[in-house]
């Protein structure tokens, strides 16, 4: 492409403009991440992250109907929607695997996930997002005046892709 | 009603991290501790999608300086202008359900030419944030229970991006203005 359009010497120029650029914001990023990370900490340690989950433990247990609400599933289904919430990804993670072993020992048909595991799914790959950590981090280090100008657009915009992705849920689960 | 968002934007976070250091406190968390540990675990984060940073930002930058983008731009411009969409935001849109490292590199470059107080940074910022990646966390969750038949989740991971999508550019165009 930068043949046709005459723009080698550019090109080139922008290839390690950019790779420098890459580490500036990695740099710039570490902080940030620090600060959040280490707040998140301080949050489950507190059993701040706990006690969010037990306030949705009603939301989850309306629309997972086939799923027993004193089960060990339900814990770490709630665990981990709210640490996906917080913008924890990394400790959402291991706790959603966990929530998805536990809702494969529920599941009766063993060749294909039950509906309460697409759901679950679902959720999580739509996530209501309270606290956008990665991207606040990233506006700060590119010099935004109000990094955190767009969490309530986030939430907005999130909460409408969640009501979307679990109302396609419900409604696809008759076809499937 | 558009100023209370905005208002609830700049209070959410000094409040949030005084209501966690708060809570902190009053639970007996050793909190300096606590952070420092957690904080551990923000270096290695930043270090890890660095490699990933980097090949992005460079795939970015050699596609812009070549002239690619603006091709792209220009063959797309028809649709994203009839639809208010900046056209600079659609390689996020294509990438944010497949790859979270790679958007980040996409934002970031994104930030960087726009700058983050533009329509195109709010709307791109607003974007990343509300939605996930479809795919790979698909592809992890039902690997860890070894299933590989997604019945409707892909659509309906993918429908709610885009519904994400659509509602970041009218969000933003509402509380921001262009």
């Amino acid at each position: 492409m930068a043949i046709f359009t005459g723009r080698l010497e550019q090109t080139t120029q922008a290839a390690f403009d950019s790779a420098r650029y890459a580490v500036e914001l990695g740099i710039g990023l570490i902080g940030i991440y620090c600060l959040w990370l280490g707040l998140m900490r301080i949050a489950e340690k507190s059993g701040l992250v706990k006690a969010f989950s037990r306030k949705i433990a009603p939301v989850l247990r309306l629309l997972f109907r086939d799923v027993p609400a004193d089960s060990p599933a339900m814990g770490a289904m709630s665990m981990n929607i709210i640490a996906n919430m917080l913008g924890l990804g990394n400790a959402a993670t291991p706790l959603g695997i966990n929530a998805m072993r536990e809702l494969e020992k529920l599941n009766r048909n063993k060749k294909a996930p039950s509906h309460a595991m697409c759901l679950f799914l679902v959720i999580n790959t739509a996530s209501i997002q309270f606290i956008p950590t990665t991207v606040i981090a990233l506006r700060s280090a590119a010099g935004s005046a109000n990094p955190a100008e767009i969490v309530s657009t986030t939430l907005i915009a999130s909460f409408c892709a969640a009501a979307a992705g679990i109302t396609a849920a419900v409604v696809l689960k008759r076809f499937y | 009603m558009i100023q209370a968002f905005q208002w609830l934007s700049r209070i959410a976070v000094p409040s949030f991290i005084v209501f966690i250091l708060g809570y902190g406190f009053y639970k007996k968390v050793p909190v300096y501790e606590a952070f420092v540990d957690g904080a551990r675990e923000g270096l290695t984060t930043a270090i890890r999608i660095l490699p990933y940073l980097a090949a992005m930002l460079i795939a970015i930058g050699v596609f812009r300086a070549s002239g690619a983008m603006e091709l792209l731009t220009y063959v797309l411009s028809p649709v994203t202008s009839r639809l208010g969409v900046p056209p600079e935001i659609l390689p996020l849109a294509l990438m944010r359900p497949m790859s979270g490292s790679a958007s980040i590199g996409i934002l970031a470059e994104l930030l960087q030419i726009h700058g983050p107080d533009t329509f195109t940074g709010r709307a791109a910022s607003t974007m990343m944030g509300s939605t996930e990646t479809t795919f790979y966390t698909a592809s992890i969750y039902l690997g860890s229970v070894g299933h590989k038949d997604t019945r409707y989740i892909l659509a309906a991971g993918l429908l709610a991006d885009f519904i994400g999508f659509t509602a970041s550019i009218v969000i933003c165009a509402m509380v921001f203005g262009r």
